[in-house]
C-alpha cells in the first residue's frame, strides 16, 4: 500500500510538468500579452515595448521558461503582473477558499447523493425514487449559475434568510457560523449536479448488490433489515460508486468558477479566469498547477479507500 | 428509513433556527460595491476608474476637481504660478500636512513621486510599471526650491498639466512607505487622504478607516469598504438585499426597477466619455467622406440611447463631450435620416458598400458592445451597407485595433474616457498619431487644419481661449466624420435612502469625504 500511495506520489511529478509546458505554450500562442492588457485602452506599441522589458517579457520563450521553471524548483513561483504580488501568496489564498467550498460541497453532494441513492433503490418505483430520478434531471438540466442567481433572489433578496454573496460579513464577520451561513447557497448550487450523478449511481449499484445471493442468505439468517442494507448491501455498492466521487471533485473543483463568479466567493477558479483574460502567465501557471495537483491527490485518496473497501481490488 | 428521515429533518430544522434577519450594513459604514477587484492601490500603478474611486479617498494630488466640474482648484499646493512662456511651474505646497504612515508632506516628497515615475534611474523605479505616466511626458525636471516650494520644468507648454495633476495618475503617495515596502507598496498604501487604508483581502474588500488628522476636515464616516462584486447580476442582487449602500455602473436593465424603489436613490451625472467607431479613412469606402456621413446619418442613435442603453446615455455629436462644459460648442449630433443616407451612397458611387466590423465583447466603459454592434449593422445594413462582424474578446480586440485597420476592417468599436478636451483628440485624431509612431489613430484619419488647432489648445494656458479652440476642433471633426460618433455615456450610482450628500462627479471619481449615513 505505502509503495503503491509513493508510486503514485512521484508520478505526480511529470503530470506538473507536462501541464506547466502546455499552459506555457498556450498563454503564448493566444493573441495579447501581459503589457497590452495592463495597459488597456492605453498600449502603443511604444508603451507596449517599455513594460515589456520592464517585465522581462522580451526574452524568447524557451529562456522565460526555464527561469521560471528554475525559480519553481527553488519555491519561487515569481510575481503575478497584473496584481503586482507573489503568485504563491495569491494562489495560497485563493485556494484556500476554494478548498473550503468545494470541500464542503463534496462531502455535502456525497452524503446526499449516497442517502438518495440507498433509499431509492430500497423503495425502488417509490415516492422517494421517482422524486430522485426527477430531481436529478431537473438538476443536470439546470445551468449552474442560473441557479445560484435564483437562490440569491430568494434566499437573500426576498426572504432575507441568507447573505446574497461573499464569503464573510463585511465589517464586523469573521468565525465559523458566518463561514457557514455564507457557504450554504454556493455550496448548494454546486452540488445539485455532482449529487444527482452521485444518487443515480449509488441506486444502480445498490440495486445491482441487493440481487445478490449473499444478500437473500444474509435475510434468510434473519438479520434485521436495517443491518442488511447498510452493512452488507451499501458497503459493497460504496466501493463501485467511490470512484465517481473522486471525479465528481474534478467537476466540483472545476465548476467551482460559475458559482465563484456569481457568488463573489474568492476562489482559485475566479482567479483563474481573471488571470487568463488579464494574460498574467505566472498567476495561470501557479493557479493551474495547484488545481492540477490537488485533483491528482484527490483521485489518489479516492482510489485508496477503493481499496480499503474492497480487499479484492490489488493494487 | 423513517428514523433516518426524522434525523435529517429535524437536524435542518435546527439549522433553519439560527438565521438572522441578515444583511444589515454597519451604522456609519459605507460599503460600497465595485465592479471589480482593484490591482494595486498605487495610484501611479493603475489605469482603471474602478482603481480610482478607492484612491482618490486615500490620496490628494498638489490638485483636484472643483466639486461638480472639470475645472482645477487647489489641494495640497495652495498656489502655483505659471512662467510666461508655460515652461515653469511653481507651486507653493501647503503645510502642516502628514501622511498616514506620519510622514512629513513637503516639496521632496512631490519630487520623490514624480522621478520615481519618470526616470529610470530612480532607485524606485521598478516598483512600476507607470503605464499612465505618459501625461508627465513633458515634465523635464522637478526641483525643490525649499521644504515648500517645489517647481516644475516642461520641455513645452502644455495646458492639460494641471488637470492631469488632479487625475488620480498626479496623486501624491509617501516616500517612506515606497522605501519601506518597495514592491508591495500597491498593497501597503499610504497617502494624505481623507481615509487611510485599513486592509484588503484579496477580492473580498478593501477598507479604509477615517482619517481624523486631515488637513480638509474630518470625514463623518468611520470607515469605507470598497466590496468588489463581478457579476453584475449579484450586486444587483446584494444591493435589493441590503448588503451594499452604494452601488456604482448600475447595469441599464436595472436602472428602472431602481427609479421606482422608495428605499433607494438613484444618481446621474454626464461623464467626459465617448463612445465611437473607428472608420478607416485610407482605403475601402470609408476613403469617401460622403460614405463616413452617411453611416452618421443612417444609424438611429436616439433608438440605441433610450433602447439599448436604457437612457444611460445621451447621443455624441463629436469627439468632444459636452462633459467640458467651458468648450462651447453648438455642434448637434447627425440627426438619423436614412434617406439622405442613401442618396449620399449614390452620390458617392457606391451603393452596397462591403465593409467589415470589429466588435469587441467586453472592455472598460465600452457599455454594451455586443447589441449595439449589431444595433449598428441593422441600421446601415438598411440602407445598403454590406456590413460583416467580426467579434473578438477584449485584449486580443486591442491588439487588433492598435495596430491600426489597414488591412484588416473598415470599421471598429471603441471608448475613452478622460479628464482634459486634449487627450482624446490628440491621440487619436492627429495625423502624427498613427499606429506607426505610436499613436492611436487607427483610421488614419488626417486634417492639418485640426492638428493645428489641437497643438495651439495644448500650448494656450487660457481656458476661454482653448475652449474656441476646440469647439472649432468638434466642428471640423463633425463635419469630416472620420468616426461614426454615437453616445457619451452619463454615469449612474444607487444609494441607500439613509446615504446622504453623496455625489456623482462629471470625473466618474468617487469623493466620499462629506458623505454620511
Amino acid at each position: 500500500m505505502t509503495a503503491y500511495i509513493l508510486k503514485r506520489l512521484i508520478s505526480l511529478v511529470p503530470v506538473l510538468f507536462g501541464l506547466s509546458i502546455i499552459v506555457f505554450l498556450v498563454m503564448a500562442m493566444i493573441p495579447g500579452d501581459p503589457a497590452t492588457a495592463i495597459l488597456g485602452s492605453y498600449a502603443t506599441s511604444e508603451n507596449v515595448a517599455r513594460i515589456n522589458r520592464d517585465l522581462g517579457l522580451d526574452k524568447p520563450l524557451i529562456e522565460q521558461y526555464f527561469i521560471w521553471i528554475s525559480n519553481v524548483l527553488q519555491g519561487d513561483l515569481g510575481r503575478s503582473f497584473a496584481l503586482n504580488r507573489p503568485v504563491i501568496d495569491e494562489v495560497l489564498e485563493r485556494f484556500q477558499a476554494t478548498l473550503i467550498l468545494a470541500g464542503v460541497s463534496l462531502v455535502f453532494c456525497s452524503i446526499i447523493g449516497l442517502l438518495a441513492g440507498v433509499v431509492s433503490a430500497v423503495r425502488q418505483f417509490g415516492w422517494v425514487d421517482r422524486t430522485v430520478t426527477f430531481a436529478v434531471l431537473a438538476g443536470i438540466s439546470m445551468p449552474s449559475f442560473w441557479l445560484g442567481l435564483i437562490l440569491i433572489l430568494l434566499f437573500a433578496v426576498k426572504w432575507q434568510l441568507l447573505p446574497a454573496s461573499g464569503m464573510y460579513a463585511i465589517y464586523g464577520g469573521g468565525g465559523l457560523r458566518d463561514l457557514l451561513l455564507h457557504l450554504i447557497l454556493p455550496a448548494a448550487t454546486l452540488s445539485v449536479v455532482a449529487a444527482g450523478i452521485i444518487a443515480r449511481l449509488t441506486r444502480a449499484a445498490m440495486l445491482e448488490v441487493l440481487r445478490q445471493d449473499y444478500i437473500r442468505t444474509a435475510r434468510a439468517k434473519g438479520l434485521a433489515e436495517r443491518r442488511v442494507i447498510w452493512r452488507h448491501a451499501f458497503r459493497a455498492a460504496l466501493v463501485s460508486v467511490i470512484p465517481v466521487i473522486g471525479i465528481q471533485a474534478g467537476f466540483v473543483l472545476g465548476g467551482a468558477v460559475y458559482i465563484e463568479t456569481v457568488f463573489q466567493w474568492p476562489g482559485v477558479g475566479a482567479m483563474l479566469v481573471k488571470a487568463i483574460s488579464t494574460r498574467d502567465i505566472l498567476l495561470v501557471q501557479g493557479g493551474v498547477l495547484v488545481v492540477a495537483a490537488s485533483y491528482v491527490l484527490f483521485n489518489l485518496a479516492a482510489d485508496v479507500l477503493q481499496t480499503m473497501l474492497d480487499a479484492r481490488i490489488r493494487t | 428509513m423513517k428514523r433516518l428521515f426524522r434525523c435529517v429533518a429535524l437536524s435542518v430544522t435546527l439549522l433553519l433556527a439560527g438565521f438572522p434577519a441578515t444583511a444589515q450594513t454597519p451604522p456609519n459604514v459605507l460599503i460600497v460595491g465595485q465592479i471589480a477587484e482593484p490591482k494595486s492601490l498605487d495610484p501611479h500603478a493603475v489605469t482603471a476608474t474602478n482603481d480610482f474611486r478607492i484612491l482618490v479617498n486615500l490620496y490628494d494630488g498638489l490638485v483636484r476637481f472643483k466639486d461638480g466640474t472639470l475645472e482645477v482648484e487647489p489641494a495640497l499646493a495652495e498656489s502655483w504660478e505659471i512662467s510666461e512662456d508655460g515652461k515653469t511651474y511653481t507651486f507653493n505646497l501647503r503645510q502642516g500636512v502628514t501622511f498616514h504612515d506620519g510622514s512629513q508632506f513637503n516639496a521632496e516628497a512631490v519630487k520623490f513621486n514624480f522621478d520615481r515615475m519618470l526616470r529610470e534611474d530612480h532607485p524606485f523605479h521598478d516598483t512600476g510599471p507607470f503605464p499612465l505616466a505618459f501625461n508627465f511626458s513633458t515634465v523635464e525636471a522637478v526641483d525643490v526650491v525649499d521644504d515648500y516650494t517645489v517647481v516644475f520644468k516642461l520641455s513645452e507648454p502644455f495646458a492639460p498639466f494641471l488637470s492631469n495633476l488632479a487625475y488620480p495618475t498626479g496623486l501624491i503617495v509617501s516616500p517612506t512607505a515606497v522605501e519601506q515596502h518597495g514592491k508591495d507598496f500597491g498593497r501597503n498604501p499610504s497617502g494624505t487622504g481623507p481615509f487611510r487604508f485599513a486592509e484588503w483581502q484579496s477580492n473580498q474588500l478593501v477598507a479604509a478607516e477615517r482619517n481624523d488628522a486631515y488637513w480638509d476636515g474630518t470625514p463623518t464616516l468611520e470607515a469605507v469598504v470598497f466590496r468588489p462584486i463581478a457579476d453584475a447580476n449579484t450586486r444587483v442582487a446584494e444591493m435589493m438585499a441590503g448588503g451594499i449602500d452604494v452601488m456604482v455602473e448600475v447595469p441599464p436593465d436595472n436602472l428602472a426597477a431602481f427609479r421606482g424603489d422608495p428605499n433607494l436613490q438613484v444618481h446621474e451625472q454626464a461623464g467626459p466619455h465617448v463612445w465611437f467607431a473607428i472608420l478607416n479613412t485610407s482605403e475601402g469606402p470609408f476613403a469617401d467622406k460622403r460614405v463616413r456621413q452617411a453611416a452618421n446619418l443612417a444609424v438611429n442613435k436616439e433608438v440605441l440611447v433610450d433602447n439599448v442603453l436604457q437612457g444611460t446615455a445621451t447621443v455624441a455629436a463629436g469627439p468632444i463631450p459636452p462633459a467640458f462644459n467651458w468648450v462651447e460648442s453648438e455642434v448637434e449630433p447627425y440627426p438619423y435620416d436614412p434617406e439622405r443616407a442613401k442618396q449620399l451612397l449614390t452620390e458617392a458611387g457606391e451603393a452596397n458598400p462591403k465593409v467589415t466590423f470589429y466588435v469587441t465583447e467586453g472592455g472598460s466603459g465600452m457599455l454594451n458592445p455586443v447589441t449595439m454592434g449589431t444595433a449598428i449593422q441593422a441600421d446601415l445594413q438598411a440602407v445598403g451597407f454590406d456590413v460583416a462582424i467580426e467579434s473578438y474578446e477584449w485584449n486580443t480586440f486591442l491588439g487588433k485595433v492598435n495596430e491600426g485597420l489597414k488591412g484588416k476592417a473598415d470599421m471598429a468599436e471603441m471608448a475613452w474616457m478622460t479628464n482634459d478636451p486634449d487627450t482624446v483628440p490628440y491621440l487619436t485624431l492627429r495625423t502624427e498619431a498613427s499606429p506607426d509612431n505610436g499613436g492611436f489613430n487607427s483610421g488614419y484619419y488626417s486634417n492639418p487644419e485640426v492638428d493645428d488647432l489641437l497643438a495651439k489648445a495644448r500650448t494656450t494656458t487660457d481656458q476661454a481661449e482653448r475652449g474656441k479652440l476646440y469647439a472649432k476642433v468638434q466642428e471640423i471633426v463633425h463635419e469630416d466624420a472620420p468616426w461614426l460618433f454615437v453616445a457619451n455615456w452619463v454615469q449612474n450610482a444607487v444609494t441607500t435612502a439613509n446615504v446622504q450628500n453623496f455625489k456623482l462627479q462629471p470625473s466618474f471619481l468617487l469623493q466620499l469625504k462629506d458623505v454620511t449615513k
